[in-house]
């Protein structure tokens, strides 16, 4: 079926536990995705949730192939990537992105807010780097005065916002944003979420948000995939995993979620 | 939001104005010595024998430092001396970087069997004693300078190696460098793009560091006479000359082990002070 | 006179500015308080003074903390470390940096006993797989004999959990505890804090910058912007209706996924603009 961003069927990767390495041969391997099937129809803002050690940000990672899987199969738009070299995916690179969790890690430190978002430009052969640079800016809503700033003079949010700006700089047509909100203050993290919210509709992005935190992607996901311990648990409408939740995993998570009022039964 | 940690700003440090300055005046020192230097170094004159400095009574004003049993200015040998440890300490310091810098940027970011050969490598190096070995390396090369340059760099590059690797495994790991891969750098950009500019201000501490060590292992190899002919002012030398004769003139073995010291212990601090100099990022 | 009585704490960064501004607060005997605020608000600067472990950098300007109605300034140094030792316990933050990871959780938990009360190794062990026990520990036996990486982050947070009611303390100050879980780990942890609150009628200082958190085990709260007391009050009228703009603004952006239209609200700029305003005018009141 065309209209697909991303057709995965049965996507299987493993690590080796060095925790366990005997002295002499191979260490084990971990099963991180066990068997990993679902699709993402273009202009889907879909949220992907689970606890640590669920497999999430493996499978994110995978997505966008910084990870290669052991077997199934991952398309994107059409093209199987699944074990594409890296010579290959250079020309795809350009149309998923990624926004990663800690961006004082994801930001080089060394390099100004200006270069940083210019970098993926240059490197795709982008003309007119400087002009675009400031059009991202725009888009978040920095200050284009930032462009000469380090990572370390911004705040959180802001960082945040940089990584943002990186990403969306190329327009791709397909954006992993992976658990970007879980470090920041409430007050941040809310101007965040509009502001994706915001970017998908204009843009007409498609959106993958990782998150441990079914409460903040209520408003910002159409559908859910719950995971838990390296599968698929639930995979449905947002209003659905909301209201009718159809896994006891996924019912639980619901119920652990402190809510901000001291009448709620918390049992 | 108020952050209070970026409105506090480090003072630039005094020991890098300190060491920087004493570099700086011993470079000054070195490449004007021709010209400055009181007296010819080689010079001898047996009356004008273990002259006291200006300070002390019986000293000749011409004598600044005073000097040595040979009747030669030790102020003079000192600025000369200075040409030869400056020259290792620049040339060696560099290529050991080089080197050692390079391998280990390389087995730190590309690790697999790369990390593997290199690593091994560094391991076994590491097993020799780094002096007997320096001495074995001179007996085969020879005296001289060339030679003297060459075993400092064969002995040391494995400090570069080991730590900057280290470093650059720790650089890999953070998700800039995934997301320089996600734009679609490649493997050999982004190690110079993004993990160099990283790991630069650890490797100019150890180059530092590692001009103040080229400055011993020099004055070491003068001192047992294995570096250059044996009259040239070295200071390793001096201090060796002035070891036998420290009851009557104790200046000719004082002033050089000050001077060596200083310029020992001005680099290594040069190279932490620069370190924090160049970092965008207080820590 | 509640146990710990925080008065006009003002604290600030050597030549730099003030962290914390005139706080005032207190917590009874059996009273759960929580301190609210965002990154940089310094709450947790308030338990770093509490237990005088406040960084070298920084500065105490004024203020005023007593235990039980005795002032700690009040004190000689060796004495003042012992009271608070004796009276005070942290669950901190990160439950893999707080566990030292090459020694067995055993020892890590009976030191504190031996060293501070004093106590017999055998009675000491003896206290400590009692108190594994009541926070709901399987085989304390074999866990006081493992190293901290055996264990799970909840089972870690347990021990440390264990370890701060030890000595039976008079105060706890909890370090944005689950901050680091998930959470149904998180569910689990809190409500274990509870009980051992509950059952040891302890004095609980709990720093957090989740307002969900805060419902589910704070008596009362007092929320913190730039170091500064913008609100003291107790839970349900709190939640009923905070009584100033700021706290307003930080409960709508709470999330809260029964509500997804009323919450997640960023913080309006004339909000943070007035509040910014009333910590300068403090400020100048002051002549900073």
């Amino acid at each position: 079926m065309s209209g697909m961003i991303y057709e995965i069927r049965d996507l299987r990767l493993s690590f080796p536990d060095m925790a366990h390495k005997p002295v002499f041969g191979a260490a084990p391997q971990i099963e991180v995705l066990k068997g990993l099937s679902f699709d993402v129809p273009k202009g889907e803002v879909l949220g992907i949730v689970g606890g640590s050690g669920s497999g999430k940000s493996t499978l994110g990672r995978a997505m966008i192939r910084l990870l290669e899987p052991d077997s199934g199969t991952i398309r994107f738009e059409g093209t199987d990537i699944t074990h594409a070299d890296e010579p290959a995916l250079r020309p795809l690179r350009r149309r998923f992105q990624m926004i990663f969790q800690d961006p004082m890690s994801s930001l080089n430190p060394r390099r100004r807010v200006g270069g940083i978002i210019a970098g993926p430009l240059r490197l795709q052969g982008v003309q007119d780097t400087s002009a675009k640079v400031l059009e991202a800016l725009d888009m978040v809503g920095l200050p284009r005065s930032f462009a000469a700033r380090y990572p370390h003079e911004l705040s959180g949010g802001q960082r945040q916002r940089v990584g943002i700006a990186r990403a969306i700089a190329l327009r791709p047509d397909f954006i992993l944003a992976d658990e970007i909100v879980s470090g920041l203050d409430v007050s941040s993290q809310a101007q965040v979420l509009n502001l994706l919210e915001e970017l998908v509709r204009e843009l007409g992005l498609t959106l993958a948000f990782i998150s441990h935190d079914l409460s903040v992607i209520r408003r910002l996901c159409s559908r859910i995939i719950v995971m838990y311990r390296g599968e698929i648990v639930e995979n449905a409408p947002t209003a659905q995993v909301f209201d009718a939740p159809q896994a006891d995993y996924t019912r639980e998570l619901l119920q652990a979620i402190p809510l901000p009022d001291p009448d709620q039964i918390w049992a | 939001m108020r952050d209070a940690r970026s409105r506090v700003r480090r003072p630039i440090g005094l020991r890098l104005w300190l060491s920087g300055g004493w570099i700086t005046l011993l470079i000054i020192g070195a490449v004007l010595a021709p010209l400055i230097a009181p007296h010819d170094p080689l010079y001898q004159d047996l009356f004008a024998g273990r002259m006291p400095p200006v300070w002390v009574d019986g000293a000749d004003p011409n004598f600044l430092l005073g000097t040595d049993s040979l009747g030669r200015d030790v102020l003079s040998r000192i600025l000369y001396g200075a040409r030869l440890a400056l020259t290792v300490a620049l040339v060696a310091g560099t290529l050991t970087c080089l080197i050692g810098a390079t391998l280990g940027l390389i087995a730190g970011y590309y690790r697999g069997w790369v990390d593997m050969v290199i690593s091994r490598l560094v391991d076994i190096w590491m097993a020799f004693p780094p002096v007997l070995f320096a001495i074995l390396l001179i007996a085969v090369l020879g005296t001289g300078l060339t030679s003297i340059i060459i075993a400092i760099v064969v002995i040391d590059w494995t400090r570069f190696a080991r730590v900057v690797r280290a470093e650059a495994m720790t650089q890999g790991t953070m998700d800039y460098v995934a997301s320089a891969q996600v734009v679609g750098r490649t493997k050999a950009g982004t190690m110079f793009a993004e993990i160099l500019p990283n790991v630069l201000p650890t490797i100019v501490a150890l180059l530092t560091l590692e001009m103040g060590i080229a400055v011993i292992v020099e004055a070491i190899l003068s001192f047992v006479n294995l570096s250059i002919s044996t009259d040239a002012p070295t200071w390793g030398g001096m201090i060796a000359e002035g070891r036998t004769s420290v009851h009557q003139a104790w200046w000719v073995l004082v002033f050089p082990l000050i001077t060596l010291f200083l310029t020992v212990l001005s680099f290594s601090q040069l190279g932490e002070g620069l370190k924090d100099y160049f970092d965008p990022v207080l820590r | 006179m509640s146990f710990l009585e925080v008065e006009n704490l003002t604290l600030r960064i050597a030549r730099g500015p003030r962290i914390l501004r005139a706080v005032s607060l207190g917590v009874d005997q059996g009273e759960v308080r929580g301190l609210v605020g965002e990154s940089g608000a310094g709450k947790s600067m308030i338990g770093k003074a509490i237990l005088g472990t406040l960084p070298r950098a920084i500065q105490v300007v004024s203020g005023r903390i007593s235990l039980d109605g005795t002032d700690l300034q009040t004190l000689p140094a060796r004495e003042r470390r012992r009271r608070i030792g004796a009276q005070v316990a942290l669950i901190p933050q990160d439950p893999l940096t707080a566990l030292n990871p090459v020694r067995r959780v055993g020892p890590q938990i009976t030191n504190r006993l031996v060293d501070i009360l004093g106590w017999d190794r055998s009675r000491a062990e003896a206290r400590a797989r009692e108190l594994l026990d009541e926070v709901h520990i399987p085989d304390p036996d074999r866990v006081m004999r493992s190293y901290p990486h055996e264990l799970s982050g909840g089972m870690r947070q347990r021990i440390l959990i264990a370890s701060a009611f030890a000595a039976e303390p008079k105060l706890i100050i909890a370090d944005e505890p689950t901050t680091a879980l998930d959470v149904t780990v998180q569910k689990q942890i809190l409500r274990l804090i509870k009980e051992m609150q509950d059952r040891h009628n302890t004095a609980l200082l709990f720093v957090t910058h989740d307002l969900g958190v805060v419902s589910k085990i704070c008596q009362s709260l007092t929320v913190l912007y730039a170091g500064k007391v913008i609100e003291d009050t107790d839970t349900r009228s709190f939640f009923a209706a905070p009584g100033h703009p700021y706290s307003q603004a930080l409960l709508h952006a709470t999330p809260k996924y029964t509500d997804p239209e009323d919450s997640l609200t960023p913080v309006p700029q004339h909000v943070i603009d007035a509040v910014e305003a009333e910590v300068t005018d403090f400020d100048k009141g002051l002549g900073a």
